[in-house]
């Protein structure tokens, strides 16, 4: 895994790279970061792991989210350094083999998505409500998914794909 | 959007931190959820030579009330857990009405209030409520430990009394010496949008007197605004119909708005005037209805 530095003034000896080990979806990793590198570009650069997507780049969309130690964060506005010993899902973490995630399957049969750019992020941020709270109510969703924003589907759709997902989930775990 | 070039320490102590702020050269930041630094160096608003993360450092997520009813919040206590908090709940009107209120829910997962405190951005919520209850920064550097009272931590936007090498430990809210009451009501335009203008009421009654008024507005200056005056006509005496009018009256003109994008000045003064309004009228129980609950 590679990341190229620009050094414009020739300065390279002094580009402070880190040296860091975390775990991404399971798998350990050890990357060699520039501090002022984002953890949103270590996922997609780095990692080559594009579903994670960025969109404003300035911590309102969400589109950026991932699992930091299980809690949603937006990865365009962490350091990829303060991942050093931490564990990151994204949303390639979800599905297994060859099934799909409650959470994926329920933005199929819903039609939570359009475009698809914040359908990410809503996974991510609806995977830690789940967690949570496996039984939420749709204001509980909605409120767990107010720091994602959505410009296609006017929500009400995603909303119905997270309760899907919900009931599923509680199936599956009323079945085991 | 990347930061300039910085130099990055994730100390894993107080005294490591303090350490590494002390011989860090001119410009160092402490780093703490980094929900207002990371967007701010992106921007290249602020381009620190130093960023000292003080994640790492173990023993400050902590929120917790002390026996005689003072509550410590530590410098990693993250907006989420103040939103959950049960002793909020049940001890701290003022603040379980705030906590849901700031940001949205994926920033409150990183920020914490002990550093939107440090960041002293007038339009900061957790800077009224601290204001409101009267609490202090503890500030922990090379030179020792000192507590702050809030009223005079922050020295203007974006800027604060700490020394470089000061880092703050804690936000203290004291001890309440009657029953707690009060609130925070904050209009936005969306969630996670700063306040267009937010209120903060902390009253502490007793005997049915209002001993302690604190009244706090954000959003709607230069600063945070305590609207003193509005609290002093509170105090002394139950609260009536007419001095929850003249405080909410005196709040509002304590304001000192500025037409924006979020609204007009006039707007924002009305804002704050109506909720006023609703907060003290939650607490006012007419006389009438009360010599009835008493018989
Ligand atoms: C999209 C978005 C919406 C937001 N909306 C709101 C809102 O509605 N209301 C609101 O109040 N806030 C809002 N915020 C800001 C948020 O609450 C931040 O979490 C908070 O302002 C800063 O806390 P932090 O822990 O993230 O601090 P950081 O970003 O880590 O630090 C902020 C500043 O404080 C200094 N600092 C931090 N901790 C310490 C410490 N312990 N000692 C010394 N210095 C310290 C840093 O050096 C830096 O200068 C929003 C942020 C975003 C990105
Ligand atoms: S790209 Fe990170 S919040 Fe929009
Ligand atoms: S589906 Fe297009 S942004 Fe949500």
């Amino acid at each position: 895994m590679t990341i190229v530095y620009d050094d414009p003034e020739g300065q390279a000896e002094d580009v402070p790279v880190r040296r860091i080990k975390f775990t991404v979806n399971g798998r350990k990793k050890i990357a060699e970061v520039e501090p002022r590198l984002l953890l949103a570009h270590l996922i997609r650069r780095g990692l080559g792991l594009t579903g994670t997507h960025v969109g404003c780049d300035t911590t309102n969309c969400g589109a950026c989210t991932v699992l930091v130690d299980g809690r949603p964060v937006k990865s365009c506005t962490m350091l990829a350094v303060q991942v050093d010993g931490r564990t990151v899902k994204t949303v390639e973490g979800l599905a297994g083999a060859s099934e799909l995630h409650p959470l994926q399957e329920g933005f199929k049969e819903e039609h939570g998505l359009q475009c698809g750019f914040c359908t990410p992020g809503m996974m991510m941020a609806a995977t830690a409500l789940l967690e949570e709270n496996p039984d939420p109510s749709e204001e509980e969703v909605r409120w767990a998914l107010s720091g994602n924003l959505c410009r296609c589907t006017g929500y009400q759709n995603i909303v119905k794909s997270v309760l899907w997902a919900a009931a599923k989930l509680r199936a599956e775990a009323g079945e085991a | 959007m990347y930061p300039s070039r910085f130099r990055y320490e994730a100390p894993r102590s107080l005294d490591e931190a303090i350490g590494t702020l002390r011989d860090g050269g001119d410009y160092a930041k402490v780093l703490a959820g980094g929900q207002s630094l990371v967007p701010m160096m992106k921007l290249r608003f602020a381009s620190p030579e130093l960023v000292v993360d003080i994640n790492n450092v173990p023993g400050l997520d902590y929120h917790r009330a002390e026996p005689d009813g003072t509550l410590r919040i530590g410098a990693l206590c993250r907006h989420y857990v103040l939103e959950r908090s049960e002793l909020l709940k049940s001890t701290q009107p003022t603040m379980a009405a705030a906590a849901p209120l700031i940001a949205d829910p994926i920033v409150r997962n990183r920020g914490t209030l002990v550093g939107s405190l440090c960041h002293a951005d007038p339009q900061g919520d957790w800077a009224s409520v601290v204001l409101a209850l009267g609490g202090s920064v503890v500030a922990q550097g090379s030179r020792g430990t000192r507590t702050i009272p809030f009223a005079d931590f922050v020295t203007g936007p974006f800027q604060n009394v700490l020394d470089p090498d000061e880092i703050a430990v804690e936000a203290v809210i004291p001890a309440a010496q009657g029953v707690r009451s009060g609130g925070y009501l904050k209009l936005e335009r969306r969630i996670g949008d700063f306040a267009t203008a937010g209120v903060a009421v902390a009253l502490e009654t007793r005997a049915g007197n209002v001993i302690r008024a604190g009244i706090a507005l954000t959003g709607v200056g230069g600063s945070t605004i305590a609207a003193t005056e509005a609290a002093a006509v509170l105090t002394g005496h139950p609260l009536t119909p007419e001095s929850i009018e003249q405080a909410a009256e005196l709040a509002a003109q304590a304001a000192r708005p500025r037409t924006d994008h979020r609204g007009s000045a006039a707007y924002k003064r009305h804002m704050v005037r109506t909720f006023a309004l609703r907060l003290l009228s939650r607490d006012y129980t007419p006389a009438q209805e009360k010599a009835e609950r008493a018989a």
